[in-house]
Order: structure tokens, then C-alpha cells, then sequence
């Protein structure tokens, strides 16, 4: 843990950027965008989570390791899901012969 | 006794098996991240649940998600924010020595925590009227998408509930957090508590950030 | 005054404070190993009971000892208190408790209470299990399939549930535990790759713990609020997938078997450079080798679920990373005989574990490898087969390791050497019977004999008896241990600092250590397992 104290300038910076994030998906759910409403919603969730790990949680100013802790959580995170998904999205395909 | 403990005089705050704070503060950093880890993969079974669930039955999910009420679920997605920005705020205090300040973010973190488990205890109450609780007392308006929206609210209870039961221990430990503060037990060179207990209440705010979107805002647009 | 010279120390951490509450309320590592030792002994032979009273079933062809609901109470149970409350914690819990602060030459784990809160929340676990066992026990398989587990079964589903939920968070305790340890508290000059290779496997085991765990907590917290809430998540007539729930089970309990034989062969590692005299060979190799267990471990799970449902491409996929993962433990086997050659083979105890461990392990492994291939395990899934397999890697491969770690470090922990033409004698009882038990159980299983059945056809009754015979070696093989091993305690000869002549820091400090591990905070300047040097050469 580095003694890096960030301006508080950067909190209220960030603060807004996820307020709006959450304006716009919120906005955004209300259209019909087929399969973009997921990735859209998705996609913004996972912006504000990353600019909450490395503002808020100070991951951008960490060690090495910390940065190997948090991915590694995630990809173990993904291989939960894709290969459990890799079960479920191929049941439906016809066997060999 | 070590004959080196003749050498260190006794720093406030500094458990004896460590060498130093910094040392005491990168291990406890560490724990707390690797205790974040654990919490991923554990709310992660959850949402594995969920991601099949929403594939098998996309139609019913979005039925049931658009009962929710979308209004207080995005008060409460601001809410959160706030909260991680004033304990973000507090850890700052905290690095400065500021006690006062320390205390004030504290409290401020603490109350908006409590405002998000008010209005989901009012969300909770809204689902009992509506009979939406699954068991006996089940019943859904759109009958053909009944059972599948029942493991649809199974889910938003489970994962709901499990992330509120995480705010209220975070709760008791910015309680603690708060003693400390008001005993002067947190100064500048010693703060690394309020430290992780900010990492865990920023992370019970990712959760919320995750689940937001999967909960309320399916089938927005269909109805 | 060295002190590899002084035979044991006026205080240690042993005679640190008596009574009952400076037990109970310790910090110190080695006092809270030897309460799992006491916690996780007394589990295994509640297991053991359960074993016995199944090979005693499972002599005649007759299902004629308990009715057909009570044999899948036992062997539920044996396997519900064998895997959660022995296999996976015995290693780290006690040999790693004990070792992974003098090893890396600090004065406790990272976080000391932590540690005891670890044993209560093991404690209270199994305490929880063993209630639902006395007040009528469970029948679901240690594996609590759906939906039998979560709506048709009238057992004691949910405490047991409870129980594993419970204990789960002590084997993640002590992982993240390990891990902060490890990466933060080496003493000076001891670099990741200075640390005993029994280090690493600790080390992989606990990302295991860290990462595994949890999703088992969650399944099996998800099966209790099934049973009680009826949510439907397993449940087809709610629109549930039975399958979920074994994709979910089996995420954490394939990874759980890493973590039951990791440091199994963490502890074969020290005992083999310690009984060759040699530095184990290609130590990165076996280093890196066990964090490969570890990562690719978790890609494997499927391959318990070939004829479960799953897709068949999705089995073709868990299939082939089946393959790979047998890879990185065929490494440390090649390493370990590698150490062997042209080094100074000793036969103390401790080494003819380790050889048996070796043997019996790359038996199970190989077998495992029949298994990966999905056309062969379409024929021996369900049978004895699977159980021969995994009873070859846990029992001759883990328990073997456990006994040989005991034995080896039994005069650092408790200061005394145990009779050693006993020990020598109860080793090779254990090789014998255990292999009397088992190696029937292939054949049989092959043959077609089908699991989780106390009944069989009358062809099968020689192999079986064979097998129900060499249990009861095996169960004296286990016993034997107790009793000389509690003996030595008071009449042992006393050890000494380094009775094996060994390299290691655990062997520069006194025997038992004190309770601060050392008398100065050693600085390292030698490299693992440097037999070259005279051991006292490495007293800081």
C-alpha cells in the first residue's frame, strides 16, 4: 500500500463520471436495442467497477501483486462462467452422426 | 523475550510478530484483498445462477424484472455511490491525520448505508404485497411466465439479500471504524484499518453496480 | 553456543504457559497446529468407524448388515468426515500451521488470531456434521446430487449443509492466511526461490482454498435454502437444472482434490531431499509444477459430469484439459526419482512413506488418466473403479504423505524420536493392507460392480473379501501410529535440533522451537536443500 494520498479533486471527478453512468444505462434501457441492451449495460457496470477498483480503491497506485490479485479474481470469475456457459450454449447442437 | 525487542521500543498500533507498520500494513492490505477475492467467487455462484437462468428464460426475466420499481432502484444505485465517495473521502481524512473529518465521512458513509437498506426494506415490503415472495404465496400477473419468473425473484431476493447482509456487517465495521476514530487510535502514520474497511465497502458497492442492471433493467423497453 | 547443540531447550512452546486456556486462547502457530491435529485425528477415525462398518456390509454378497437406507448413511458420512474434515485440512492445517512460519523464518503467520478463530470455525463445523450424524445422519452421497438432496430425501440434508458451509470458511482462513504469510514475511535473503518446494505446494494449495471454496459455500448454502424455500433452482418441475447444481459442486471439489494432495507432495519434496541428501532435481520445474496443478485444476470439473447431461462438446473440452493436468504432476514424479538417483537413499520411516507415496500415487494418477478419456469412463463411471482410483491418490498418495510429514517432523514438534523399528513395522502394515484393500477394488469395479450398493452379485464376493481383509490391516496400520507416537512424549529419546541431519530452517532452531521460532531472526544465505555445506553451517 503506497502512501499516495490523491487530490480530492479526482474522488468528486469520479463521483460524477458515475453518476452519469448510471443516468445513461438507465436512459439506455428504455430502447429497444436487441442484443445491445446487455452488452450495453454490461459493459457500462463494468467501467464504473473499474474506475471504482483503481480511483476509489487505489488499485492504480498499487503494487504489482495487487493488480495479479484483483485480475486473477476475475478471470477465475470467467472461467466459472464460460466454461459452465460452454455446457449450456452447446446443448442444443446436434451430436456426431 | 527476543534480544532484539530491546532495540524496537514499542510502536503504537504494531502486532509483535511484525518488524514494522509498513510491513503490519502491506500484509493486512493483502488479507483484505485476498478476503475480496474469496467474496467475487463466492457472489459469483450467484451470478453464474443467474446467467443460465436469464438464458434459458429471457422472456419471463424480463417480465419479472419490469415489477421492479426502477425509480428506487436507481436512488439506491446513487446512494451507494455516494457512500463509496464519502469513504473514499474518509481514507483521505485518515491519511492526513484530519480525526474530525475522518469521523464526519464515517458517519456520512454509515447513514447513506443505512438510507440504501431503507429503501430496499421498502422494495422487500412492495414484492410481499404484490405476492411476488416466492413460496405458497407466489403469484405472478402473466401467468404463462409464472414459474420461470418465480426463480427470477428467487434470485432477486438471494443475491439482493446476500449483498444487504454484506451492507450491514460493512455497517458494523465503520462502527468500529468510528471508535477508533473518536479514541485516536487511527492517526496518519497508522490509518491501514480505515483502509480496508474502505476496499470492502467499495466492493460490496461493485456488487450493487452488477447487480443493478441485471435486476432492473431487463424489459425496460418491451412494455 | 549453537543451538543444534543444546538437546532441548528450558523453554520452548510447549511448556509456554499450561492449562487449559493458554490452549484454547493460543496465538502461536504451533500450538494451534496441534489443535487440528487433535480435531482432525478424531474425525478421521469417525470416518474410519463408518469404513469399517462398510467393509464389514460389503463381505457377503447380501446387503444383511444394516438395511439399504443405513449403508447410504455410512457411506455418505465416511465421505462427508474424510474429505471436509480430514483429507483437506490435515496437511496445512497441522504440518502447515506448524512449518510455514519457521520455514520462511518468521515468528507467526500474518494474522495469529485469525488462525485460532480458523480452529473454532473448523471446530464448530464439524461439531455441526457430527450432530446430524448422531441424530439420524444423511443418505445423499458426499456429493448431494439434486434433486434427491433438496426435495426427496428425509435426512439430515441441512445441518449437514450448515457444517461443510461452516468449516469451508476455516480452509479459506487459513489460505488467505498463508498466502499474506508468505508473500510478506519471508526473513532477509529468503527469496521465493530459496523457500522449501513444501512451501510452494502450501502456497498453490491456499490459491485453491482461496478461490474454490467460496463456490462450494454458495452450493451448498443454495441446496439448504432449496430444501427449505423450495426456490427451484435444481429442481425441474420448478424449472431448475439438476446439472447447475454439479457444475457448481463440482467447480470447487475437483480443485478440492489439489488441495488434498498438493501438500502431500510438498511434504514427499522434503522428505525425499532429506532422505537422498540431494537438493530435489529441476526444483523450478517442481515448483512451477505445482501452481500448474493449481490453475489448471480448476479447468477439469466436467470430467466428474460425462454421463451427467453435460454436452457432448463440452466434454470433449473437459476431457482434454484432463490430459494436460496429469502433466505437471507426472513432472514432480519424474523429479522426485531424478532426486533419488546417485543420492545417499536412506530407509527411515519417514522415507519408505515417501516411497510409497510415489508408487501408489502414480498408480492412482495413471487410472485417473482411464478416467479422462470419456469412452472408458462411460463404462467405469459409478463403479468401484472410480472409488480404487480416487482411494489410491487420497489414501495412498495423501494419508501417506500426511504419515510420513508426521513422522519426519515429529521430533521438531515435539521434541522426542519415536521408536523406529515400530514405526518401520506399522509403514509397511500400512503399504500391505492398503493395497490388499484397494487393488480388489479395480478388478471389481471393472468388472462392473457398481458403487453406493451393499448388495452385489455372488461372482464379486472374493474380491470384495480380499478388500473387507486388507481394511482391517490398514486399520491396524493406522493405529499403531497413536500409540507409539503419544508414547514417545514421555519416554521418547529426546531429538535434538536436527536429528536427520537435515538442511532446512525448521532444523536450525531447537527442538520443540521456542515460541518465537527463533532466537534471532535467521538471515538466509544458502539455497534450498544445500546438502554440500554441514547443516550447522546454516545457523544464522
Amino acid at each position: 500500500m503506497s502512501a499516495h494520498i490523491l487530490p480530492k479533486r479526482l474522488y468528486y471527478t469520479i463521483f460524477a463520471i458515475l453518476m452519469f453512468c448510471t443516468y445513461l444505462t438507465v436512459q439506455i434501457a428504455f430502447f429497444d436495442l436487441g442484443p445491445l441492451n446487455t452488452i450495453a449495460a454490461i459493459g457500462i457496470a463494468c467501467f464504473k467497477a473499474t474506475i471504482v477498483i483503481l480511483f476509489f480503491m487505489h488499485v492504480k497506485y498499487s503494487t504489482r501483486l495487487t493488480w495479479a490479485v484483483v485480475l486473477g479474481s476475475i478471470f477465475w470469475f470467467g472461467i466459472l462462467i464460460a466454461l459452465t456457459m460452454s455446457d449450456y450454449l452447446t446443448r442444443v447442437w446436434r451430436t456426431f452422426g | 523475550m527476543l534480544p532484539e525487542a530491546a532495540h524496537h521500543p514499542h510502536v503504537p498500533g504494531l502486532a509483535h510478530h511484525f518488524d514494522n507498520l509498513e510491513q503490519q500494513a502491506e500484509a493486512t492490505t493483502l488479507g483484505m484483498w485476498v478476503f475480496l477475492v474469496t467474496e467475487v467467487l463466492f457472489f459469483g455462484g450467484l451470478f453464474l445462477v443467474y446467467t443460465v437462468y436469464r438464458t434459458w428464460y429471457p422472456e419471463a426475466f424480463a417480465a419479472a424484472s419490469h415489477s421492479l420499481d426502477i425509480t428506487l432502484g436507481t436512488i439506491n444505485t446513487a446512494v451507494l455511490i455516494t457512500s463509496s465517495l464519502t469513504m473514499a473521502l474518509a481514507v483521505h481524512a485518515a491519511q492526513l491525520g484530519q480525526r474530525k473529518l475522518l469521523m464526519l465521512f464515517l458517519v456520512a458513509t454509515m447513514a447513506l448505508g443505512l438510507v440504501f437498506l431503507g429503501i430496499k426494506s421498502v422494495e422487500y415490503y412492495q414484492k410481499f404485497v404484490e405476492h411476488h415472495v416466492p413460496g405458497p404465496s407466489f403469484h405472478f400477473e402473466e401467468p404463462q411466465y409464472a414459474v420461470h419468473a418465480q426463480i427470477f425473484f428467487s434470485l432477486y431476493f438471494l443475491m439482493t439479500g446476500l449483498h444487504a447482509l454484506h451492507m450491514i456487517i460493512g455497517f458494523g465495521i465503520m462502527t468500529f471504524m468510528l471508535w477508533w476514530a473518536w479514541r485516536g487510535t487511527i492517526t496518519a502514520e497508522y490509518y491501514s484499518p480505515i483502509e480496508i474497511a474502505g476496499l470492502y465497502w467499495h466492493f460490496v458497492d461493485i456488487v450493487w453496480i452488477f447487480l443493478f442492471p441485471l435486476l432492473y433493467l431487463l424489459g425496460r423497453h418491451a412494455h | 553456543m549453537p543451538s543444534s547443540t543444546v538437546l532441548i531447550p528450558p523453554h520452548h512452546y510447549l511448556n509456554d504457559g499450561y492449562g487449559i486456556k493458554s490452549w484454547l486462547l493460543t496465538r502461536d502457530h504451533k500450538r494451534i497446529a496441534l489443535l487440528y491435529l487433535a480435531s482432525v485425528t478424531f474425525f478421521f477415525f469417525v470416518g474410519g468407524a463408518m469404513a469399517v462398518l462398510i467393509r464389514l456390509d460389503l463381505a457377503t454378497p447380501a446387503g444383511d448388515l444394516v438395511t439399504d437406507e443405513t449403508y447410504n448413511k455410512l457411506f455418505t458420512m465416511h465421505g462427508v468426515m474424510m474429505v471436509f474434515f480430514f483429507l483437506i485440512p490435515a496437511i496445512p492445517s497441522v504440518l502447515g500451521n506448524f512449518l510455514v512460519p519457521i520455514m520462511i523464518g518468521a515468528k507467526d503467520l500474518a494474522f495469529p488470531k485469525l488462525n485460532l478463530f480458523s480452529w473454532y470455525i473448523f471446530v464448530t463445523g464439524g461439531l455441526f456434521t457430527l450432530y446430524a450424524l448422531i441424530t439420524g445422519g444423511v443418505d445423499t452421497g458426499w456429493t448431494f446430487y439434486t434433486p434427491f438432496s433438496t426435495v426427496s430425501s428425509t435426512t439430515n440434508v441441512i445441518p449437514t449443509a450448515l457444517g461443510i458451509f461452516i468449516t469451508g470458511f476455516s480452509s479459506i482462513l487459513t489460505g488467505l492466511n498463508f498466502i499474506v504469510t508468505i508473500h510478506r514475511m519471508r526473513a532477509p535473503g529468503m527469496t521465493w526461490f530459496r523457500m522449501p518446494l513444501f512451501l510452494w505446494s502450501t502456497y498453490a494449495t491456499s490459491l485453491i482454498n482461496v478461490l474454490g471454496t467460496p463456490v462450494i459455500a454458495i452450493t451448498v448454502l443454495l441446496v439448504a435454502f432449496e430444501r427449505v424455500f423450495h426456490f427451484g433452482f435444481f429442481d425441474p418441475r420448478l424449472g431448475g437444472d439438476p446439472v447447475l447444481f454439479q457444475h457448481m459442486f463440482w467447480f470447487y471439489s475437483h480443485p478440492a482434490v489439489y488441495i488434498m494432495v498438493l501438500p502431500a507432495m510438498g511434504v514427499i519434496s522434503e522428505l525425499v531431499a532429506a532422505g537422498c541428501r540431494k537438493p530435489v532435481f529441476g526444483y523450478p520445474f517442481v515448483a512451477f509444477a505445482s501452481l500448474a496443478i493449481a490453475v489448471l485444476g480448476f479447468l477439469v470439473w466436467g470430467h466428474h459430469m460425462f454421463v451427467a447431461g453435460e454436452s457432448v462438446y463440452s466434454a470433449m473440452i473437459f476431457s482434454i484439459l484432463s490430459f494436460l493436468v496429469a502433466i505437471p504432476s507426472a513432472v514432480k514424479v519424474f523429479n522426485w526419482t531424478a532426486t533419488m538417483y546417485k543420492g545417499a537413499v536412506s530407509w527411515d520411516t519417514a522415507m519408505l512413506y515417501a516411497y510409497g507415496f510415489i508408487g501408489l500415487f502414480t498408480i492412482g494418477g495413471l487410472t485417473g488418466l482411464f478416467l479422462a478419456a470419456i469412452g472408458l469412463d462411460v463404462h467405469v463411471t459409478d463403479t468401484y473403479f472410480i472409488i480404487a482410483h480416487f482411494h489410491y491418490i487420497m489414501v495412498g498418495g495423501t494419508i501417506m504423505g500426511y504419515l510420513g510429514g508426521l513422522h519426519y517432523w515429529w521430533p521438531k514438534i515435539s521434541g522426542r524420536l519415536y521408536n523406529e523399528a515400530l514405526a518401520k513395522l506399522s509403514a509397511g502394515i500400512i503399504f500391505i493392507g492398503f493395497n490388499l484393500t484397494f487393488f480388489p477394488q479395480f478388478v471389481v469395479g471393472y468388472l462392473g460392480m457398481p458403487r453406493r450398493y451393499h448388495a452385489y452379485p455372488p461372482d464379486f464376493q472374493v474380491l470384495n473379501v480380499l478388500s473387507s481383509a486388507g481394511a482391517s490391516i490398514l486399520g491396524v496400520g493406522y493405529l499403531l501410529p497413536m500409540f507409539y507416537l503419544m508414547w514417545s512424549l514421555r519416554y521418547g529419546r529426546l531429538a535434538g535440533s536436527n536429528p536427520w541431519g537435515a538442511v532446512g530452517l525448521e532444523w536450525t532452531t531447537t527442538s520443540p522451537p521456542p515460541t518465537e521460532n527463533f532466537t534471532q531472526t535467521p538471515i538466509v544465505t544458502w539455497e534450498a536443500y544445500d546438502y554440500r555445506a554441514p547443516a550447522e553451517g546454516h545457523v544464522a
